[in-house]
């Protein structure tokens, strides 16, 4: 039978631990580190190989010119030089970040709100927040299928309404170099607001409810107090989901891929998708590695920038 | 008592306040115009948004009992005239659906067992047991959700592939259950239990893989639901990593199979693919519906999904 003891228990009162105390705690450190790791292992050892492994792997990769038979020599920077001088990962990297210019603030503005709409008490809000849901627990595939055709130029039903509204010629939309863009980010948008609508509602809760009575009671406007009240209360959950949402945003790939393949010509070209182009379909894994790396780095030091401006705004 | 420092008159308030903890929604009769209005346009973005949301659906379902035709016919039509249930017994007929159903269950249902498994394991030792190294470990797991996949698919393809798994569903039970992601939302529910619960145990003699069974596990039920769902429902839905490692038509799993439906049937029976589509959604609707607490539950306590 094994019974672990905390350190807690182990750590005498008087501060200084005796010999013979402190040859028992590391004892007790041994067998609870044994213990801990039993734990943990059979999870470990999956992340480990499959996660840990492979992001190591990554950065050796990146300096070879690693390719389909397995062979690798070192040839150092030189692919990274080769990204730098790329037109197509240039490409790829604006329309990422374009992307995501896009993607963020449309998702929060509108997850917000829906937020904000349900945190009324108005009938059918159970109903609603069923409905913000939907699209985020469906399949990509079916959702790229029935957006391209709702999207279709001459015979989708988006267009025809906006015809039906008066605007004679309504972009192209995905076959259009300059819409294909703003459809993607449509589409995304109308598929993860839901899932940050759950976020901001949970955030909504912990508002006090105080705050909104006292500000009332000085004659705030609805406007004042969302500004006044709200927004500071948020700031947690609007950190979060900030940062997951440009660490997805920066990793878009699979909504582009089934709908757009990215075009037309290179208009809806993302950084995941130069990768697997580069790795998967030309079999240049070295240079596909070093745009991985790219990628690797701009979500961490994007997401180091919030965590340090994010403490900077708390102190 | 601090009630003492609160003028009487507001204190009346405040007590009225506190008998009625919403007193807007429950007193109509002192309403400003102003709220009425404002309560009314609340209905109407509710009812726009709802539909925004919803027609897709509606009109991805419609569509899948149309014929081919009128699925593209101009003006649209959102009600097809004859309802043509035939699709849906062509589409079993005229593709691979079965496989790909087959595939897709087996591997959202070992993918799910594994993760809740090692995962609520190891969220144990994460928060219940100290040891050196611990916290360095568990911000190891965190950082690497910072880490998109498709910065490392390249290697772990490559790895998988040198031992001879890429191309099995192995590949994909893999790469799927033991994500960061499970340790985090159960050491997250952990944390909520109190720790005399388990210190009693131990005192009663129990083992803490004792413990980890008879207190965490029944206790923890509301996490283990949610994580079941969020698993199943991305394993079901994943298409990357199927398009990555399953080259085997024999293997595909339904999102890649109703995919290559379009590829190949590029011009002819959108009708037919729209069916395919209704049934790929249908299962994960239905749990969706059955299981929406735990899955709202799981994703405002841990913000996040794999």
């Amino acid at each position: 039978m094994t019974t672990a003891v905390t350190e807690k228990a182990g750590t005498t009162k008087a501060g200084r631990p005796q010999p013979s105390q402190r040859r028992r705690r590391s004892k007790l450190t041994l067998r609870n580190t044994l213990l801990g790791w039993s734990f943990i292992l059979p999870n470990f050892l999956g992340f480990a190989l499959l996660t840990l492994v492979p992001v190591v792997t990554l950065f050796y990769m990146s300096l070879t010119n690693w390719n389909i038979f397995g062979t690798a020599n070192w040839v150092g920077l030189a692919n990274f030089e080769r990204l730098l001088g790329d037109n197509s990962f240039r490409i790829s990297f604006v329309n990422t970040i374009y992307y995501a210019a896009l993607h963020i603030p449309l998702t929060i503005i509108a997850s917000l709100g829906l937020a904000l709409l349900l945190n009324n008490k108005l009938r059918g809000v159970a109903f609603f927040r069923t409905a913000a849901f939907f699209p985020y627990i469906t399949s990509i595939v079916a959702i790229a299928v029935v957006w391209n055709l709702l999207f279709s130029p001459e015979y989708g039903p988006i267009n025809e309404i906006l015809r039906a509204i008066g605007i004679a010629n309504p972009p192209g939309w995905l076959t259009s170099s300059e819409w294909a863009m703003p459809a993607v980010v449509i589409v995304s948008t109308w598929r993860d607001m839901g899932y940050y609508m759950i976020l901001f509602l949970a955030g909504l809760q912990t508002v006090p409810r105080e705050l909104y009575e006292a500000a009332r009671m000085d004659g705030a406007s609805a406007w004042q107090r969302f500004v006044n009240v709200t927004l500071p209360c948020l700031r947690p959950t609007m950190f979060f989901v900030t940062v997951m949402l440009t660490i997805n945003s920066f990793k878009i790939f699979d909504l582009i891929l089934v709908m757009t393949e990215g075009g037309p010509g290179q208009s809806t070209l993302v950084i995941s998708q130069f990768i697997y182009r580069k790795g998967f379909e030309e079999n240049q894994f070295g240079y596909a590695s070093a745009a991985a790396v790219a990628l690797f780095f701009l979500c961490i030091i994007v997401t180091i920038i919030q965590f340090f401006w994010n403490k900077r705004r708390n102190a | 008592m601090t009630n003492l420092l609160v003028p009487a008159e507001d204190r009346r308030e405040l007590r009225k306040l506190a008998a009625d903890p919403t007193p807007d929604a429950h007193r109509p009769d002192k309403k400003t115009p102003l709220q009425r209005v404002g309560r009314v346009v609340g209905y109407i973005a509710l009812i726009v948004a709802a539909a925004a949301l919803l027609l897709p659906f509606f009109w991805m379902i419609m569509s899948s009992l149309k014929t081919a035709n009128e699925v593209f016919s101009v003006p649209i039509q959102w009600v097809p005239e004859v309802f043509v249930w035939q699709n849906y017994v062509d589409i079993w007929q005229e593709s691979g659906m079965l496989t790909w159903i087959r595939n897709t269950l087996l591997l959202a249902v070992v993918v799910t067992f594994l993760q809740v498994l090692t995962g609520s394991f190891a969220a144990y030792g994460f928060s219940r047991i100290r040891f050196p190294g611990r916290d360095v470990l568990f911000l190891t797991y965190i950082g690497t959700i910072a880490v998109p996949w498709q910065s490392y698919m390249i290697p772990q393809f490559i790895l998988l592939t040198n031992v001879q798994v890429s191309n099995t569903l192995w590949a994909i039970i893999l790469i799927q259950a033991f994500g960061a992601f499970g340790v985090f939302l159960m050491k997250q529910f952990y944390e909520t239990i109190p720790e005399e619960l388990s210190e009693a145990a131990r005192l009663d003699g129990l083992s803490e893989y004792g413990i980890w069974r008879r207190i965490m596990l029944p206790l923890s039920v509301p996490a283990l639901a949610s994580l079941t769902l969020l698993t199943f429902v991305s394993t079901w839905n994943d298409y990357l990593g199927p398009l990555i490692y399953l080259r085997n038509p024999d293997l595909w799993t339904i999102q890649l199979g109703l995919k290559s439906f379009v590829s190949n049937l590029y011009d002819t029976d959108y009708a037919l693919l729209f069916a395919g589509l209704v049934i790929s959604v249908v299962p994960i609707a239905i749990i969706f519906l059955l299981g929406q607490k735990y899955f709202v539950e799981g994703i405002a306590t841990s913000g996040m999904k794999g």
